[in-house]
């Protein structure tokens, strides 16, 4: 039997995200109450362990590091079909970079115990740096592969997948225990079930803060964060745009004529 | 280690045809930041069979290079890389690190900021010193750029992807140190890349296209999307997309043009169907003419380009398409 760690993010709405704006002012985020959903890649994460433990058997595990809210999203993924979520939320935690969440997802991943595999998206939504899934690799001493696209065998020792590399992919053989960063590509999450949704009322989510962590208070947050953001500012936009107007054909007609003009075609 | 005088370096990662252009573009701005610090340009660049690679280096304009060659590196292993490049990092105590955002930077960057606990950006559209010299680092955010420094911790990362950076001219009379690296005999991989395969390239290299046509959401379906494409194919454009077309698997990943994708310089930008979110559009680098083709009057997309279409891309392209195909015949 697999023990399976899932790493998931709670995001603002991908759909609504880019109504975050920065305040030309203040150089601050202006944000309309977005809700959060699970970062997509972490739902490709999901199904990669759900499928593991429908083949092979398993128990999995969510991880999330977030703001107390998140646990909705978290019983999204007990609904999914994981086992327990565990999300790791304190005050002390805010602020963090890709480093200091990694390390603080790490110390919890500890906490709970020795995994088989350990899932990751490759970026979150709203993030988009791609570390904190190798980041944790490094924090728990693991191997890591990064944008697998295909798992083609499991076994108790290793297992064998494809990763994306510059127009073309990587065969890959690794060692068990090991972390996984996973595309899109590698599966099509499914949707929640009613049955799914019955049964995770049962299921638990555990909330631990620092306190419960084995780790310094200065190497959480903000504290932690080797890197911070010294500046906002929104973008000068330097064209001015002339509108093509008309019917159908002779907007096509006049873009036309532009294209010409300007010895495009 | 802080002192920001310290060495600007870059990790130059070696392909099919030898140094790959974004790490010989990262060079030219090392060798920038390092002669306002005052300071030298190491590069360090695994390989085998690569005998001329670091005389190469060196006119791009590294002072030092460290080089491995040796079949145990002929192939991107993580954690012999790690290994490798983390103990030298260590021993020399480098103050900024560029690293290309290829699939292998993006996977070995965040390996050795994690091993050496410091921190790192990602995929950098620009990079300059402070008047304390420490690095700003650039990355668009939220509709705006957002500055990342890195204050205390050293070395400081940044990915940068190809084509945000302008390769310098190499100089073959510059003159450098190469430094070979000892490979540990007994290193045993959890992780065995047991096979390449490199797949069809797109049509058009979208790098070098002088025109690029670029899709997304506004498409709609698969119906909508052939008719991008078949404008591209019809002006003899790049074809490229935006995050949502990847996601509804119109086209493949290796279209995607913005920070996480492309870079592209072309003449002529067409973009279809997409809002202009700066993700994308920081992947265009100074295009001539700039057109856009959205339903949206408010769109931001508008705000970004020279010439503006409101209307539906599905009933408009047919149009334009047979428009343009009349001009071609004349």
């Amino acid at each position: 039997m697999f023990k399976i760690a899932v790493c998931i993010k709670a995001v603002p709405d991908p759909e609504l995200a880019s109504k975050i704006k920065i305040d030309p002012k203040t150089g601050s985020l202006i944000r309309t109450n977005i809700p959060l959903a699970i970062n997509p890649l972490d739902r490709n994460a999901l199904e990669a362990a759900l499928n593991i433990k429908s083949t092979q058997g398993g128990e999995i595990t969510i991880f999330s590091m977030g703001p107390p809210q998140a646990d909705t999203t978290l019983k999204q993924c007990l609904a999914l079909g994981a086992d327990q979520g565990i999300l790791l939320s304190d005050i002390a935690f805010a602020g963090a970079d890709a480093y200091s969440t990694a390390l603080t997802l790490a110390s919890g991943i500890k906490k709970a115990g020795d995994f088989d595999l350990i899932f990751c998206g490759v970026s979150s939504s709203d993030g988009a740096t791609e570390w904190v899934g190798p980041e944790i690799s490094v924090f728990l001493g693991l191997p890591v592969v990064t944008l697998v696209s295909e798992i083609s065998e499991v076994t108790s020792e290793l297992i064998q997948l494809k990763a994306n590399i510059e127009n073309g992919y990587r065969k890959v053989e690794v060692d068990l225990p090991a972390l996984l960063t996973v595309t899109m590509e590698l599966n099509t999450p499914k949707n929640l079930s009613f049955s799914g949704i019955i049964k995770a009322k049962k299921k638990e989510i555990t909330v631990w803060g620092i306190k419960d962590l084995d780790i310094s208070e200065n190497l959480v947050g903000l504290k932690g964060s080797p890197t911070i953001v010294t500046e906002m500012k929104p973008m000068e936009k330097k064209r001015a745009v002339e509108f093509i107007e008309g019917d159908r054909v002779e907007k096509a007609n006049t873009l036309v004529s532009k294209l010409f003009e300007a010895g495009i075609i | 280690m802080d002192n920001n005088k310290g060495s600007v370096w870059v990790i130059a990662e070696q392909g099919k045809l030898g140094i790959l252009d974004v790490s010989l573009q990262l060079i030219g701005k090392a060798r920038q930041l390092a002669d306002e610090l005052d300071s030298s340009v190491e590069v360090v660049s695994l390989g085998y069979e690569c005998n001329l690679i670091g005389t190469q280096l060196i006119a791009a304009g590294a002072d030092k290079v460290y080089i491995t060659d040796d079949p145990a590196t002929a192939v991107y292993q993580a954690e012999l890389y790690t290994k490798l490049i983390s103990h030298l990092f260590i021993q020399q105590q480098p103050n900024i690190v560029l690293i290309g955002s290829t699939f292998m930077g993006r996977e070995l960057a965040p390996l050795l900021a994690a091993t050496l606990k410091t921190g790192l950006t990602a995929h950098c559209t620009d990079l300059c010193l402070d008047d304390k010299g420490i690095l700003e680092q650039k990355i668009p955010a939220y509709g705006g750029m957002m500055t990342i420094v890195c204050p205390e911790k050293r070395p400081q990362m940044a990915t940068v992807a190809k084509g945000v950076f302008r390769q310098q001219e190499i100089d073959n009379t510059r003159s450098g140190d190469i430094i070979p690296i000892e490979i540990p005999v007994d290193f045993k991989a959890r992780i065995r890349t047991l096979d390449i395969v490199n797949e069809e390239t797109p049509a058009i290299a979208l790098e070098s296209a002088e025109k690029i046509v670029a899709g997304g959401a506004g498409a709609q379906n698969i119906e909508g999307w052939n008719m991008i494409e078949e404008l591209a194919t019809l002006l003899g454009a790049g074809l490229g997309s935006t995050r949502p077309a990847v996601d509804e698997a119109w086209t493949k990943i290796n279209t995607m043009i913005g920070q996480s994708g492309r870079m592209v310089n072309p003449k002529l930008y067409i973009g279809i169907g997409l809002s202009g979110e700066q993700q994308h559009m920081v992947g265009i680098v100074d295009s001539d003419i700039m057109i856009a083709i959205n339903n949206d009057e408010q769109s931001p997309i508008f705000k970004q380009v020279d010439y503006g279409i409101v209307d539906d891309c599905q009933l408009f392209l047919p149009e334009l398409i047979k428009k343009l195909k009349a001009h071609q015949e004349k």
